[in-house]
């Protein structure tokens, strides 16, 4: 048995979609396999590990993320850049995406820091982009398909530090133009996709789940497969729902 | 503005209304208010001046049809003839099919009840120029709809400083966002709870509004009642809640049944029973009470119109299916699902469930919020639980990631079949308990109606 440690910033300034399905699913599909999870929240102000195994950065509303945008950029920063650097997993959804990236120029023209992490920079636009969402994910392994809703203000472009998370199947993804989706450098991944993400992307999770059981053992890790029908049904359910929104 | 004759636009009030009646109508239908408007652009403002004792609108994420009708039995207990919308018609076509439908009733409407779309509310209030505004409560609802609850808020703010100077406000002072609306400017009455027996231990997960609104400052709560709404105030600048003029002070949680309130006023305590049960219901009827209040009906009478209202259709609605009662908790977003949780867990018996998720427009189209309900306290007491809709295998997912056994959630997606299911699932003396989204609710309750258990809903509003 192994535990992994997960560093969960802001829990109460960055929650606005349910980002704690995201940490349900860590920990039960951990618990299925007989591994535990330690979740550490840090807040403004608070010390974050420089060993967890993966950092979760979820989604705020503007005023919220310009909260801890700061502390984000001054206290934090460092830490985060030496643990991805040394293999551990980042995953920042939406706000905390953007911030994941170089900053986020506001609706009211307010500059927002970012730490950098991804090279990636964001910009409100003059709409939000919102709906369901479909992109198609080409991650260490086959290509997966990965559902999830977006909302969001901010048009991401990504600059040559980073490649995208995903291609747009249906939806706006980072900018409504270029039919890219997030953003990946090394072990850092960046989405608009919330849902949350994880409960009916289990692939999706379960890489994420490895890379961090590697960065905590220190050795290659095959995860034991679960029944994953119900989660199957509820990703198809979310696919069909985009091809027949029409009708409601 | 232009002071426009009235003639005309009840001359068009009448033609629309005939044309409507022609093409038939179903419950809580705008179309008329759509047509009117298009034809006569002022026609609210007209209208409404036509109603001698003025208007009344009431404004929420939670809680909106519910106080409605309890300040509707306060209105019919005065005896003043009363115009008001439907549930599902809450936007500013709403209220105009609501003011022409007024126009042709007799005895002629003196007073209007509007409940309103929150994000609607600015450009009703524009157009009514209410003699009261009753403000309940801010939760994350339909964020893909409604876009991030700061800006409702803003929005609110700025229409507050349109109204009328002779407008009173009625606002809920234990929920922070709401309060922090009084501009100092309009008389202001403040409704809460003061019971310390009314106290969850801490802010739910996710809890919203958890930030000053003068200073950003994180506020500290002595006691949390529901959501983010309790005792709070601001170490950084000073702010608190407000003192209350219209305070709960004794609320008594009958079950899954009612609540038992003592409310202290201006003009003296009242005392009610009232046939809706949990938290939200005694929020709901302290509104109410506020309200009347604040349109100088009496204590004495304001008691016994709460404790005679039933419950609004969807609303802690108790029906009658094969034997079994089937109780309808609407449940729609994060803070009324988790109220409606605490609520079901009143009773002590296990507990059979069916909990309803569609994604339409009207529901929102991101479900993501089922996973900031706190389900959590329902895993040990389930008897039994089928989830259906159009997103059925992601509710089923949220219990499964709680830690509920694959094996116990039964998943129908088709609401008709998920019903029976869940009725042969109820033994005959229990309750069954709908936990259903709004067009989901709305779905069961057609359901229901074809199967004698319930009144279709505007037969029943």
């Amino acid at each position: 048995m192994t535990t992994v440690r997960i560093c969960h910033l802001y829990p109460d300034e960055l929650n606005i979609y349910a980002d704690r399905g995201n940490i349900a699913v860590f920990r039960q599909r951990l618990a299925w396999r007989g591994h535990g999870l330690e979740v550490i929240e840090a807040g403004i102000g608070a010390a974050i590990p420089h060993d967890a195994d993966l950092y979760y950065l979820g989604g705020g509303q503007d005023r919220d993320q310009m909260i801890v945008a700061d502390d984000l950029a001054s206290a934090k920063a460092d830490v985060l850049h030496r643990a991805v650097a040394g293999q551990a997993v980042l995953l920042a959804v939406c706000g905390g995406y953007q911030l994941a990236g170089h900053g986020y120029t506001g609706v009211d023209g307010t500059r927002m820091p970012g730490i950098g992490l991804l090279d990636a920079d964001t910009v409100a636009g003059p709409t939000r982009l919102i709906g369901d969402v479909v992109i198609s994910v080409e991650l260490p392994g086959a290509p997966i398909t990965v559902v999830g809703f977006e909302n969001h203000a901010g048009r991401t472009r990504l600059g040559p530090g980073s490649v995208p998370f995903g291609r747009v199947v249906h939806g706006h993804g980072n900018n409504d133009e270029d039919g890219s989706e997030g953003a990946v450098t090394g072990r850092a991944i960046g989405t608009y996709l919330h849902g949350p993400l994880l409960p009916k992307n289990p692939r999706l999770a379960d890489l994420l789940l490895g890379w961090a059981l590697e960065h905590a053992t220190d050795a290659p890790v095959e995860l034991a497969p679960l029944d994953d029908t119900l989660e199957q049904q509820a990703h198809d359910a979310a696919i069909a729902r985009v091809a027949n929104r029409g009708a409601a | 503005m232009t002071i426009a004759p009235r003639g005309p636009s009840r001359a068009v009030a009448r033609g629309v209304g005939a044309l409507s009646r022609r093409l038939g109508r179903g419950g809580g239908t705008s179309a008329p208010g759509r047509v009117l408007l298009r034809l006569r652009p002022d026609a609210i403002q007209d209208l409404a001046g036509d109603l001698a004792r003025g208007s009344l609108v009431v404004s929420a994420t939670n809680g909106k049809t519910t106080t409605s009708r309890l300040i509707a039995g306060c209105l019919g207990a005065e005896g003043w003839p009363v115009v008001a919308n439907r549930a599902g018609a809450n936007l500013v076509y709403g209220v105009a099919t609501a003011l022409l439908e007024g126009a042709r009733v007799r005895p002629t409407p003196e007073f209007g009840l509007f409940e309103v779309d929150e994000f609607a509310l600015p450009e009703v209030v524009a157009r009514l120029a209410p003699r009261v505004v009753v403000l309940m409560n801010l939760f994350r609802d339909q964020l893909d709809r409604y876009g991030e609850l700061e800006a409702i808020t803003d929005a609110w703010a700025r229409m507050i400083t349109t109204l009328p100077e002779q407008t009173v406000l009625v606002l809920n002072a234990d929920d922070p966002a709401i309060a922090s609306l009084a501009d100092g400017l309009h008389r202001t009455l403040y409704f809460g709870i003061d019971d310390p027996g009314i106290a969850i231990g801490a802010l739910p997960h996710a809890a919203d509004s958890i930030r000053c609104r003068v200073c950003a400052g994180p506020l500290v709560y002595s006691r949390v009642a529901l959501g983010h709404m309790g005792v709070w105030h601001c170490p950084a600048c000073g702010a608190r809640r407000p003192d209350l003029d219209i305070s709960a002070r004794s609320v008594r949680l009958d079950g899954t049944h009612a609540v038992d309130l003592e409310i202290l006023t201006p003009t003296g305590p009242l005392a009610a029973h009232i046939a809706l049960p949990g938290v939200h219901n005694a929020y709901n009827a302290t509104a109410a009470a506020a309200a009347a209040v604040a349109l100088d009906i009496a204590p004495a009478t304001i008691g016994p119109a709460l404790a005679a209202a039933e419950p609004a259709f969807g609303r802690a609605e108790r029906l009658h299916l094969d034997g079994r009662e089937v109780v309808l908790l609407l449940a729609k977003n994060p803070a009324g699902a988790n109220v409606t949780v605490q609520t079901v867990a009143l009773d002590p018996d296990p507990l059979h469930l069916l909990i309803a998720l569609n994604d339409r427009t009207a529901d929102g189209r991101d479900v993501s919020w089922i996973w900031d309900v706190d389900y959590e306290p329902l895993l040990d007491r389930i008897g039994s639980l089928v989830v259906t809709g159009d997103r059925a295998f992601e509710m089923a997912l949220r219990f499964v990631y709680a830690g509920l056994d694959r094996s116990h959630v039964h998943i129908v997606p088709d609401p008709a079949r998920a019903l029976d299911l869940a009725v042969s699932f109820t033994p005959p003396a229990r309750p069954l308990y709908v936990l259903p989204t709004y067009t989901a609710m709305l779905e069961l309750r057609a359901i229901l109606v074809t199967r004698g258990a319930a009144d279709a809903y505007w037969a029943n509003d």
